[in-house]
């Protein structure tokens, strides 16, 4: 059995660089990716999608080839497609790390810390008809075009809020793809909610991206503010879409549906840890509680990126480095930050974080949008409406676990990811508490569906490298 | 419902519910599957409706397929290879309805 100094979960911007800066002084470290190859989701497919080596998708995105490169050249080893399962603390204070590595095969890797970069998901968008084949998210869509290069064809149509629904009007825009409609679904207050946020703002690198984004998307698409509903209509898959707009309501052709509206921490694994986390009221969000190295309350656990709370790739790779300096000094013992490299980044995360207030306000989604009506389904995996978890409430289950238990909302494969902000806002709604008073459904381990195979085939990664792949263990530079 | 705006370099024969499809080198598994026209890849549990691929990046589960025989792999965590089999429409196990009357 070997134990490395650190397994690094996520190889999005903050799971690289916290790769590249623990290699670089000397740490031994494993990263463990569902991904194919480094990037995460921001920078998906900069090795080998259909636009790595090119500026077609932005410079922010050209940025992902150059840190993957980085990581490549640090010799750091990495478990590609697969998924960590269960983070335990041993008695010894040491983390032993269950990683499915096929849908057949597990190994466990032990390490004596962990930075878990898990990075986001876009916040469930709840909408009459979302589940029908050809509603998907921005998100998605976006990956489908990093990746495979491939975009949506017949009419299309974006709804939603939020910096991404933008950023993927402007790429389409770019590339020649038409989009027939884009719904904007932010308040109309919210520009009033984030004036106190624009000084911050005009410092921020956003401020000439975000007008630059903003004129790309509006020149090629028509959009219409204010949108109040969104519904999806179809039989066994999308062929319209209907909006109200005051008293206004339209029904216009879709074969595909793109939601957004935000990104939200996924935080299933750092939850199933112990770790402790509250509620983020200003971005609607849980959020683990961690320090500025991203050192949490389960000590050697540390949380680097937007696991951590939402704040972008840049931000995320700052937030890397200071997790690997905050790892090195727990591990060996070194007292402060005096370190000029740290201090460096340390700089680099203040002004990467510029501007988010602003956009945090701006974009904000709407209550309606956030606990919708009751015919809506709320849990897409087991089929439970809001009405289905509103009636629960108001037969006395008094926080999200009791929801879970009375109505199987969270229950499914997906494991509350879909349904456990929209059921935590139905219960505020109905019992006017707030989140961090109500809290999360309970997050467990195992963080994704396991097979009996994968569990039968549990082995230390070290024996089977021994027996299967000698060569597998690469010198570190 | 999708269409490739860049060429692939190579292809790779994939097989989807008994047929043969010609699909791009390392296409992500669901990606392929729309463009192959697969919009519902399986069926919910308790109404028994179709389901596509919606977030694309391992969250949401609703692109589950059999892939070599193996049943609910994340299409969407997965790249073609070639002599692939896929078979589409599973309907997952459902519980009765238990919302308290």
């Amino acid at each position: 059995m070997t134990r490395l100094d650190l397994v690094i979960v996520g190889a999005g911007p903050a799971g690289l660089r916290a790769s590249v800066e623990a290699a670089a002084v000397g740490l031994s470290v494993m990263l463990v990716d569902e991904g194919r190859e480094p990037g995460g989701q921001v920078y998906r497919g900069s090795e080998s999608g259909a636009f790595a080596g090119t500026a077609k998708l932005g410079s922010d995105y050209a940025a992902g080839a150059v840190l993957a490169a980085a990581f490549r050249a640090s010799g750091v080893e990495a478990l590609f497609g697969a998924t960590v399962i269960q983070i335990e603390r041993e008695a010894d204070g040491s983390f032993c790390v269950s990683v499915a590595t096929g849908h057949d095969k597990a190994v466990v890797v032990r390490a004596r810390a962990v930075i878990a970069a898990t990075g986001a998901q876009e916040r469930p968008f709840p909408i009459d008809g979302w589940t029908l084949p050809g509603v998907m998210t921005a998100g998605a869509a976006q990956t489908m075009l990093k990746a495979d290069g491939v975009v949506p064809d017949g009419p299309v149509v974006l709804a939603g809020t939020g910096p991404l629904l933008y950023l993927l009007a402007a790429q389409y825009g770019a590339l020649g793809v038409a989009i027939d409609t884009l719904l904007d679904t932010a308040a109309p207050g919210n520009w009033r909610r984030a004036l106190p946020h624009v000084p911050g703002f005009l410092t921020s690198r956003y401020a000439f991206k975000g007008l630059g984004l903003l004129g790309k998307a509006l020149a090629a698409t028509r959009i219409i503010r204010g949108v109040e509903a969104v519904s999806a209509i179809g039989d066994t898959r999308l062929s319209a879409v209907t909006y109200r707009k005051g008293a206004t309501e339209r029904t216009i052709p879709a074969h595909v549906l793109l939601l957004h509206h935000g990104v939200v921490p996924q935080i299933n694994l750092t939850w199933s840890t112990g770790a402790q986390h509250r509620w983020n009221a200003a971005r609607l969000a849980f959020e683990p509680v961690r320090d500025a190295s991203g050192k949490t309350d389960v000590p050697g656990l540390f949380i680097a990126g937007d696991s951590g709370g939402i704040g972008g790739a840049q931000a995320a790779e700052a937030e890397g480095a200071l997790a690997a300096f905050g790892v090195l000094r727990m591990l060996r013992g070194t007292a402060g930050d005096d370190d000029p490299i740290e201090g460096r980044w340390r700089h680099r995360l203040a002004v990467s974080l510029r501007g988010r207030a602003f956009l945090d306000a701006l974009y904000a989604p709407r209550q309606s949008h956030l606990s919708p009506p009751d015919d809506v389904i709320v849990c897409r995996c087991e089929e439970v409406t809001a009405g289905d978890i509103r009636k629960a409430v108001r037969r006395g289950a008094m926080g999200p676990n009791q929801v879970k238990a009375f109505t199987r909302a969270g229950m499914g494969p997906c494991q509350s990811r879909m349904c456990g902000l929209t059921t935590v806002a139905i219960i505020a709604e109905e019992t006017g508490l707030s989140p961090g008073d109500i809290g999360h459904m309970r997050l467990r381990a195992p963080v994704k569906p396991v097979t009996v195979a994968q569990i039968a085939s549990l082995s230390e990664a070290d024996e089977r490298r021994t027996t299967e792949s000698p060569s597998a263990t690469r010198p570190r530079k | 419902m999708f269409r490739r705006l860049v060429e692939p370099a190579g292809h790779v024969t994939v097989t989807i519910d008994g047929r043969p499809f010609s699909v791009a080198a390392g296409e992500t598994l669901s990606t392929a599957l729309l463009l192959a026209g697969f919009a519902g890849l399986r069926r919910s549990a308790r109404l028994g409706r179709e389901r596509g691929p919606f977030c694309g990046m391992g969250v949401c589960f609703d692109c589950l397929v059999t892939i070599d025989g193996a049943a609910n792999r994340q299409a969407c965590l997965v790249r073609v290879r070639d002599g692939m089999a896929v078979q589409t429409g599973t309907r997952l196990p459902a519980l009765a309805d238990t919302v308290p009357e």
